[in-house]
């Protein structure tokens, strides 16, 4: 089995094999996490850009870490997008920092489609941080990590998504991967939050919170992001709490053994209260050391890929 | 045409391993502060054969890590097929220990030198010494095993195949030649 | 100086039939099956002839966007395409609000004289949707009828009392209808293909709302409107319904529209971003039908040229629209040889009704006395669309270096031959 994309753009494109493959990857490279000299010279002396169009600080980190313990070199970019100003292109800015010889880019964007762009104009590597409302895939793959890690198999699990769909794409990400891994998937969340046409995603909607919860095995809850909401989605993060918020009373109505997961930040007392982000379901802060060892894996298996052509 | 010698059988193949054993116990003044070391894929499997013997006749049970040298190789362009990740398991405390470090077969000593590396990640040990099976000759770096199952001085055309029954069915060391029709 | 067009298969919108046709100066002299001479002659070997087209719906980007086009390269793709008779919107910067700028692009061309520039007028001043402008006095200065295309007309106030004061003068109001507040962002339509890709999607209702308003104004006014770029099925239905109830109402499609469908997005290929976007096969079918049993009227190409700089870049930030000018008719004839519509509904639906939609008598089909304004058509003929063929200053279409089948090998303005396949010829 190879990975044999220039680039990860996205868990849509990809087959249950690939995903299975990284995750395979990943397990292995778990354990240098562990290790007290956390490093291996895998892919010493490559040059790592993250080139970041949108805030974020824990995704960043997540992969500037992964790149340091492959020994690779990491340099830092963050740009303000403005579609109004007019200033340097996508396309030039990633062209600059590609002069300065990067093996691989890791790119975050607030438009759709703007990984692939880059990917698709560029013969460098690219992973895709984030994209608009399009796909985030690392996340997707360390979600399903961290769910291996606890079930026994992935096939048949239900999964409950619950949030604003339309505007997450750890939602779609993490909806293209399970499909393809034959778990079942249930989203719900306030009707003007869930896209038009729910059809491609091959899941079924709830009806209520606790229909989505009953029999789950995993339940994801999503960050509601204040930035991409305006009013008219959603009245209040009052409404949202109570109708769309996971606490005791309704996480009783999954399996006894149901894990709960959040792509983070954690909105206590909206998403979650704090009772159940702190409660021993939770694998909240294993997805984050799921994400440094999927991030390992996806450079690895990029980083070499480019030494194999030489 | 691929002509393929066999130069030890499954009887001598358990003979030499048993010769290495009692030569690492003789070799070895404290097997307490002591732990072996397997390079993956077949050296890790002669690791716990090793390990077997020395229990079995010095009745100390040494404890075995596994070291996937793949991160480490400085010569990822040169293997034929893609470089899969197997995985390393090392739980002994590698701080001051002696360390046995087994391989299947010394070639260009690349392997060797990975695996050093990525001992050393691990902690400063006291001692390293090298044992293998089969040393095949053409040496690329200064790296030579303390112990040496077997000489096979080899031609580059020639191709040493090692093959161990937990992994392929059966024990035995062959050569194997390409000859030009 | 007399033109000799000979062995023709002539082409109108009611009949076909082989002929030789005499143009002298500016008209046709005689469309006869004797024997005919010119002091230019051109032999047609049996290709289809046709009336030139008249394209309701393009963007010359002059004055303002010159980078992207101008009126002189306008004209130069417009008879590559066979086109003869161009009405560009007003959207230009400055907006075409006033007799001054319609004065100016009507002498820009003339100078040229490829084809005709019938300039379409804003509706509102500057394009904000809030006073009307001088219509008499434009219509004067050449304008044919107005349109704020681009945006809609917002205030259904403003909108009446444009139609009602179009009317008074003998003109009409282009409408571009569109309820902007639901299409907010919207980048494709809104529908599978915007929920795999992850692009904010445009629902349909946007149009058919916009639609559906101005038809109702038009009922109200007892005046004509004409909708622009016809995209949604529930528009069309509503369109129907509207003629069947004798509203005074046409539009228009664009090849894109009846060419492809949402699912070219799926590569997020900006040559095949536009407003209104490609919607779904379901639309696209529907569309065909609509030119086939006269519920669309025209054909207009939406011509909008962008330069790379604005569509080679991330998605969300390219323009929305593709240039058109020269690829209507192999789109056209994709549709022929499919069998969909047969070369008389062609005629109809790229000159005779635009023809009597404009009030222009003179032209809309081959006939003894009409202006002199004919393509010769080559179905058959295969050749790849690029930098050699394109002469639109841009390139922003899917179809841009790719092969086509069909094309305008003879255009004839005004009984002048202007464009010999591939060459402008003055």
């Amino acid at each position: 089995m190879e990975y044999k994309k220039k680039d990860l753009t996205g868990t849509k494109n990809l087959s249950a094999e690939e995903i299975l493959f990284i995750l395979e990857t990943a397990k292995k490279l778990k354990e240098i996490n562990s290790r007290e000299i956390k490093k291996v010279p895998a892919l010493k002396g490559k040059t790592i850009a993250t080139v970041f169009f949108e805030a974020s600080t824990r995704t960043k980190n997540s992969f500037e870490v992964a790149a340091k313990r492959l020994s690779a070199d990491t340099i830092s970019v963050t740009s303000s997008y403005s579609s109004t100003l007019k200033g340097e292109t996508l396309l030039d800015t990633v062209h600059n920092i590609r002069s300065m010889k990067t093996d691989i880019f890791i790119i975050r964007h607030p438009l759709s489609g703007a990984a692939k762009f880059v990917a698709d104009n560029i013969d460098t590597p690219v992973i895709n941080a984030g994209d608009g409302t399009n796909e985030h895939p690392t996340q997707a793959l360390l979600d399903i990590l961290t769910i291996q890690e606890h079930k026994i198999n992935l096939k048949g699990l239900n999964v409950a998504i619950i949030g604003d769909i339309d505007h997450s794409r750890v939602a779609k990400s993490d909806i293209w991967a399970m499909n393809k891994l034959g778990m079942n998937i249930k989203i719900f969340g306030p009707s003007t939050m869930i896209p038009a046409n729910i059809e491609p995603f091959e899941c079924s909607l709830a009806s209520s919170i606790s229909d989505a919860i009953r029999d789950a095995d995993v339940i994801m809850m999503l960050r509601i992001q204040l930035e991409r909401q305006s009013k008219l989605l959603l009245p209040s993060l009052r409404e949202y709490a109570n109708f769309f918020g996971l606490n005791n009373k309704n996480l009783s109505y999954a399996k006894k053994d149901a894990i709960i997961m959040h792509p983070g930040p954690i909105n206590r007392g909206v998403e979650l209260n704090s009772d159940v982000a702190d409660s021993p379901q939770s694998v909240i802060l294993n997805q984050v050391e799921s994400g440094v060892a999927v991030r390992m894996a996806i450079l690895y298996l990029l980083g070499i890929q480019k030494r194999r052509n030489k | 045409m691929i002509i393929e010698k066999e130069i030890l059988n499954r009887h001598e193949f358990d003979n030499i391993i048993t010769r290495l054993a009692f030569q690492i116990i003789e070799k070895s003044h404290d097997l307490s502060e002591t732990c072996i070391i397997g390079i993956k894929r077949r050296g890790a499997i002669l690791a716990d054969r090793i390990q077997k013997k020395i229990l079995k006749y010095k009745n100390i049970d040494l404890k075995v890590g596994y070291l996937d040298i793949t991160l480490y190789r400085d010569d990822l362009s040169e293997i034929s097929d893609y470089p899969i990740l197997s995985g390393t398991q090392i739980e002994c405390d590698i701080q001051d220990k002696n360390i046995i470090l087994i391989d299947d077969v010394i070639f260009t000593g690349r392997t060797v030198r990975a695996a050093l590396d990525a001992i050393i990640d691990f902690g400063r040990p006291k001692k390293i010494i090298l044992a293998v099976l089969v040393d095949k000759g053409h040496r690329e770096l200064p790296i030579q095993p303390d112990f040496t199952g077997k000489y096979v001085p080899t031609s580059k055309t020639e191709v040493i195949n090692v093959c161990m029954e937990e992994l392929d069915d059966k024990d035995t060391v062959a050569i194997t030649k390409n000859k030009e029709a | 100086m007399k033109l000799a067009l000979k062995n023709c298969l002539i082409i109108n919108h009611n009949e076909s039939f082989e002929a030789n046709i005499l143009i002298e100066d500016e008209k046709i002299k005689d469309i006869t099956n004797e024997d005919i001479n010119g002091d230019n002659v051109i032999d047609c070997h049996n290709k289809a002839v046709l009336p030139g087209i008249i394209d309701m719906h393009v963007h010359f980007r002059d004055p303002g966007f010159e980078y992207k086009e101008d009126i002189i390269s306008g004209s130069r793709a417009a008879v590559a395409g066979g086109i003869t008779t161009c009405l560009p919107m007003a959207n230009t910067y400055p907006v075409n609000d006033n007799a001054g700028m319609t004065r100016y692009m009507v002498e820009r061309n003339r100078k040229l004289g490829l084809v005709d520039l019938l300039p379409i007028g804003s509706i509102t001043k500057k394009m904000e949707g809030k006073e009307l402008v001088e219509m008499g006095d434009m219509l004067k200065a050449g304008a044919i009828a107005f349109s704020d295309d681009g945006l809609p007309v917002g205030n259904s106030e403003v909108m009446r009392r444009a139609m009602e004061y179009a009317k008074g003068f003998g003109s009409f109001i282009i409408s571009h209808s569109e309820d902007r507040e639901l299409s907010q962002g919207g980048m494709i339509n809104e529908g599978e293909i915007s929920t795999i890709t992850g692009l904010s999607g445009i629902p349909s209702a946007s149009e058919d709302i916009g639609v559906a308003r101005d038809i109702l104004l038009s009922k109200l006014t007892k005046s004509h409107i004409h909708i622009c770029h016809v995209s949604s099925k529930v528009a069309l239905k509503i369109i129907k319904m509207a003629k069947k109830e004798r509203v005074n109402v046409s539009c228009e499609v664009t090849p894109h529209h009846f060419s492809f469908t949402e699912e070219s997005l799926l590569d997020y290929n900006t040559n095949y971003k536009m407003n209104p976007p490609l919607r779904s096969t379901e639309d696209q079918e529907m569309l065909i039908c609509g030119m086939k049993d006269g519920t669309i009227d025209v054909i207009a190409t939406d011509h909008a040229p962008h330069h790379t700089d604005e569509k080679h870049i991330e998605f969300g930030n390219a323009a929305f629209g593709i240039i058109g000018l020269q690829t209507l008719i192999p789109l056209s004839l994709k549709l022929v040889k499919d069998n969909k519509i047969d070369l008389n509904d062609f005629v109809r639906l790229t000159s005779y009704n635009p023809s009597k939609i404009l009030k222009l008598d003179d032209r809309g089909s081959i006939e003894k006395g009409k202006l002199a304004d004919i393509i010769v058509i080559d179905k058959d003929k295969e050749y790849i669309f690029d930098d050699t063929i394109n002469q639109s200053k841009s390139c922003n279409n899917p179809l841009y270096k790719t092969t086509l089948k069909g094309c305008a090998l003879y255009t004839i303005k005004k009984g002048r031959l202007v464009y010999k396949f591939p060459d402008i010829l003055i």
